[in-house]
């Protein structure tokens, strides 16, 4: 999804004017494809979710790599180009939490930078067919939901990102071990390209639904929308 | 006294036949769309033969080459060819199908059907399964199976870590997945060539039953 043509689209979205605030705007299903067909096989990739959703296990772990493996010059993936990466600023950025969250108090880098990081490598799938080995660092997203006390029963957690990118995943997801915040890349500070401050690192999850330059989190009940799930990609999204 | 030759498809048998056939029309077409996003091989299928809506009206719409779309037929027509394969295999089993039409096949009548068949000497009577027809049958069958297992180990890398592993890991399962869609292209062909050549066999495969004379 590096293709220049998708530079279009952002601009259309960022036209659009879109709210980086209106997380709860991008919540909840809004398929209004009228083609029979299209609907039809919406309606099997929605089956699609459950049969994934039954599938994944919480203890069964991505398979990890010999550090050596780990790709350093990471290929480089969003709807733009790497260009047109939003350059965040450390001192300022916050992390904002929203939801059946007790302690939303926004986190600023250097408090999520203070949190126990964990890192792995593992193998990034994307969707179209090609994979890499990265090594990855942060602080596991269920340690941080229960830190900020989150609702865990809560079905999903959404996430959105400065570049205009959206999307979510259930809660048995955002609960497993490899499930990380991170900020780290082969060792180094996340690079601006892939992601700086936050990207949001998934194993089990296809690479489109691992988000980078996150900027608010929220817990919520009602399935997030997802950029690529809008434009046809199957929400569950799992490996 | 001998009668004329008779081929006779039960209801089920045609029903998975037909099942079959639209499943792996849409597993190849949508299979050929997502290939092309990231080719294994240095070549493409053109795009009309691939299936997945239109490359550019997915550009306009959602600013996508419509891999999404054929994702979603892709993931679709899997659910069709589990429920084509298991009414086939199902029925082939309550019948006996398996065994009364399709074994026994050993190497030494396949080596002489083979060589009658490549010299043109096999003729083709309706009703009876020579010896390559039945290996073919039984190497369609491994394919699908095969497919499946390594469309599994692609699409559940993790879950199913194991079975990718069986496949030599991530990107050989793909290449795997690829040689037998090709291997199922292969059967395809000489399929409905034969078909072509004895065109009672669609009738029997349509209506249930057609009639040749013996020879």
């Amino acid at each position: 999804m590096t293709d220049l043509r998708h530079e279009i689209g952002r601009r259309r979205l960022l036209g659009r004017g879109m709210s980086l605030g209106a997380l709860t705007l991008l919540t909840g299903c809004d398929f209004t494809d009228g083609d029979a067909v299209q609907t039809a096989l919406h309606a099997v990739s929605r089956w699609n979710d459950r049969v994934q959703a039954a599938l994944f296990s919480d203890t069964t772990l991505a398979p990890t790599y010999d550090p050596k493996r780990a790709i350093k010059d990471f290929r480089f993936n969003a709807f733009f180009g790497p260009q047109d990466s939003p350059v965040l600023n450390p001192e300022t950025y916050r992390l904002r939490l929203s939801g059946a969250i007790d302690d939303k108090r926004p986190w600023s880098v250097e408090q999520l930078r203070a949190l126990p990081q964990e890192s792995q490598v593992t193998r990034h799938i994307c969707v179209e067919g090609w994979s890499m080995i990265g090594q990855w660092a942060g602080q596991p997203l269920g340690q941080f939901l229960k830190r900020v006390g989150a609702d865990t029963r809560a079905r999903y957690v959404g996430f959105e990102c400065a570049d205009g990118y959206y999307g979510g995943i259930d809660m048995a997801t955002a609960l497993h071990p490899q499930t990380i915040m991170a900020m780290s890349l082969s060792g180094e500070t996340l690079p601006t390209k892939y992601g700086f401050p936050l990207k949001v690192r998934i194993p089990t999850k296809l690479g489109f639904k691992n988000p980078k330059w996150v900027t608010a989190m929220c817990v919520t009940n009602q399935q997030p929308r997802g950029f690529w799930e809008d434009r046809g990609y199957n929400w569950f999204s799992g490996t | 006294m001998i009668g004329p030759d008779v081929q006779k498809h039960p209801l089920v048998r045609r029903i998975s036949h037909w099942l079959f056939a639209l499943a792996i029309f849409v597993m190849i077409g949508s299979g050929w769309r997502i290939y092309d996003n990231v080719p294994i091989f240095p070549f493409t299928f053109p795009g009309w033969m691939t299936l997945g809506g239109g490359g550019g009206a997915s550009y306009a719409q959602h600013n996508e080459g419509g891999t999404g779309s054929a994702i979603a037929w892709h993931f679709a027509g899997m659910w069709l060819l589990v429920v084509a394969f298991l009414v086939y295999v199902v029925h082939g089993l309550v019948t006996r199908h398996f065994w009364r039409d399709l074994l026994p096949v050993g190497p030494r009548g396949f080596v002489r059907d083979f060589k009658a068949a490549a010299t043109f000497k096999l003729e083709h009577r309706l009703g009876h399964y020579n010896a390559v027809q039945k290996a073919f049958y039984w190497g369609a069958m491994f394919a699908i199976v095969m497919m499946v297992a390594s469309g599994l180990a692609i699409w559940k890398p993790v879950q199913l870590w194991w079975l990718t592993a069986l496949f030599g890991g991530f990107d050989f399962a793909r290449v795997v997945h690829f040689l037998f869609m090709a291997a199922i292209v292969g059967f395809l062909v000489v399929h409905v060539a034969l078909v072509a050549l004895v065109p009672k066999t669609l009738v029997a495969m349509v209506t249930g039953r057609a009639t040749g004379a013996h020879s």
